[in-house]
C-alpha cells in the first residue's frame, strides 16, 4: 500500500512525463527558493565527491568539464563563422 | 545557614503551589531536551566519493543505461552524439581544438604518471590533520579523567570532615575546663582569704580579752598589797634569806 506522496514532494526521477509540467509549474521560483535550490545542489555535489577521505580527480575535472561546456555553448555565436561548410 | 535552610524549603514551597501560580513562576511552558539530538555524534566521512568513469562521467549514468543498452551502451551514445555534433558542425574544428588537444594530452600524461605521488602526498597531509585533532581530543579527555579524579579525591578527603570537627570539639572542651578550673581555684582562694580573716578575727579578740585579763588581775592584786604586807613580807624574805645563808654555810 503506497502512501499518497503529493505531488510538489516528489523528486524529479519519481515524476511521470505526463506530470512534469505540473510539477515544474508547483516548484518555488521566489529569488529565496533559487537561492535555496543552488545552495540544495551544491551540497549533494560537495558532499559526494569532495567531503570525503580520499577524493578523487572525477570531482574538479567534472566541474571543469563543465565550465568548458558552458564556455563552449556562450562562445558558439561568434565559433560559428569558423565553419568549414555552410550547409549541413 | 539560615539562607540555605530558606533555599531547601523553596522548590517544596513551590511544589506546594497550585500548577498555574509554579508555572508562570518557573517561566517554562514545555519540557526542553526530550527528543535525542540529530548530530550527535557526528558521522564520520565516506571514504571515497562517488564513482566517475574516465574522470568525466558519473558511474550512475552508466547503470542507469545497463538495463536497457548493456555495458557498451553509454559508448555507443558517446560515440553517436560525437559523430552526430561533428558531421553538423555543432562542435567546430578550428585552431582552438588543435589547441585543446595539445592541452589535454598534457594533463592526462601528468595526471597518470604523477597522480598516484599527488594523492599519497595529499593523504599524508589529511592524516597529519586528523592526527592532531585526535591528539587535542584524547588530551582534553585525559585532563577531564584527571580532574574527575582530583574531584573524587577531594570528596573523600571531605568526608573526614568529622574528625576534624571531633579535635576542635576537644580543644574547645579542653578550654572550658581549664577555664572552670581556674575560676574554682580562684573562688576558692577568696573563700579561704574570708574566713583566714575570721579565724585571725577571733583569735585577736580572745587574746586581747586574756590580755586584759591579766592585767586587771595583776593590777589588782599589786593595788591590794598593803605597806603593812609589804613589811612583813620583806622581813620574812630576809629570814629566810638568812636561814638559807646558814644551810649554805653549813653545806659548805
Amino acid at each position: 500500500l503506497l502512501a499518497a506522496v503529493l505531488l510538489k514532494d516528489m523528486k524529479l526521477m519519481d515524476v511521470k512525463l505526463g506530470q512534469l509540467g505540473s510539477w515544474l509549474a508547483m516548484r518555488d521560483f521566489t529569488p529565496g527558493g533559487i537561492m535555496g535550490a543552488v545552495r540544495r545542489g551544491y551540497n549533494r555535489y560537495y558532499n559526494k565527491y569532495i567531503n570525503v577521505r580520499k577524493g578523487g580527480l572525477g570531482g574538479l575535472s567534472m566541474v571543469l568539464a563543465g565550465y568548458v561546456v558552458l564556455s563552449y555553448v556562450w562562445s558558439y555565436s561568434h565559433v560559428k563563422h569558423d565553419r568549414r561548410r555552410k550547409y549541413h | 545557614m539560615l539562607s540555605r535552610l530558606v533555599l531547601r524549603a523553596a522548590p517544596a514551597a513551590l511544589r506546594a503551589l497550585p500548577p498555574p501560580v509554579a508555572v508562570g513562576v518557573l517561566h517554562t511552558t514545555r519540557p526542553l531536551h526530550t527528543t535525542q539530538q540529530s548530530l550527535a555524534p557526528v558521522p564520520p566521512l565516506p571514504e571515497k566519493g562517488g564513482e566517475v568513469r574516465h574522470g568525466l562521467i558519473p558511474e550512475e549514468f552508466f547503470q542507469f543505461l545497463y538495463p536497457k543498452t548493456g555495458v557498451t551502451g553509454p559508448y555507443m551514445l558517446g560515440t553517436g552524439l560525437l559523430l552526430y555534433l561533428l558531421s553538423k558542425e555543432i562542435y567546430v574544428i578550428n585552431h582552438e581544438t588543435a589547441a585543446a588537444a595539445c592541452i589535454l594530452a598534457v594533463i592526462v600524461y601528468g595526471i597518470k604518471k604523477f597522480g598516484a605521488d599527488v594523492a599519497a602526498f595529499a593523504d599524508k597531509l589529511n592524516e597529519e590533520k586528523v592526527a592532531t585533532a585526535l591528539a587535542m581530543k584524547n588530551e582534553a579527555i585525559q585532563t577531564l579523567q584527571t580532574a574527575i579524579e582530583e574531584e573524587k579525591k577531594e570528596q573523600w578527603r571531605a568526608e573526614g570532615r568529622n574528625y576534624l570537627f571531633d579535635a576542635k570539639r576537644n580543644n574547645i572542651a579542653m578550654l572550658l575546663e581549664t577555664n572552670y578550673r581556674e575560676r574554682l581555684l580562684m573562688v576558692y582562694n577568696e573563700v579561704k582569704k574570708r574566713l583566714d580573716y575570721q579565724v585571725a578575727m577571733q583569735n585577736l579578740k580572745r587574746q586581747k580579752e586574756q590580755d586584759y585579763m591579766i592585767q586587771w588581775v595583776e593590777k589588782n592584786v599589786v593595788q591590794s598589797i598593803t605597806p603593812q604586807q609589804q613589811k612583813e613580807s620583806i622581813a620574812k624574805c630576809i629570814l629566810d634569806l638568812k636561814a638559807l645563808s646558814k644551810s649554805a654555810h653549813a653545806a659548805v
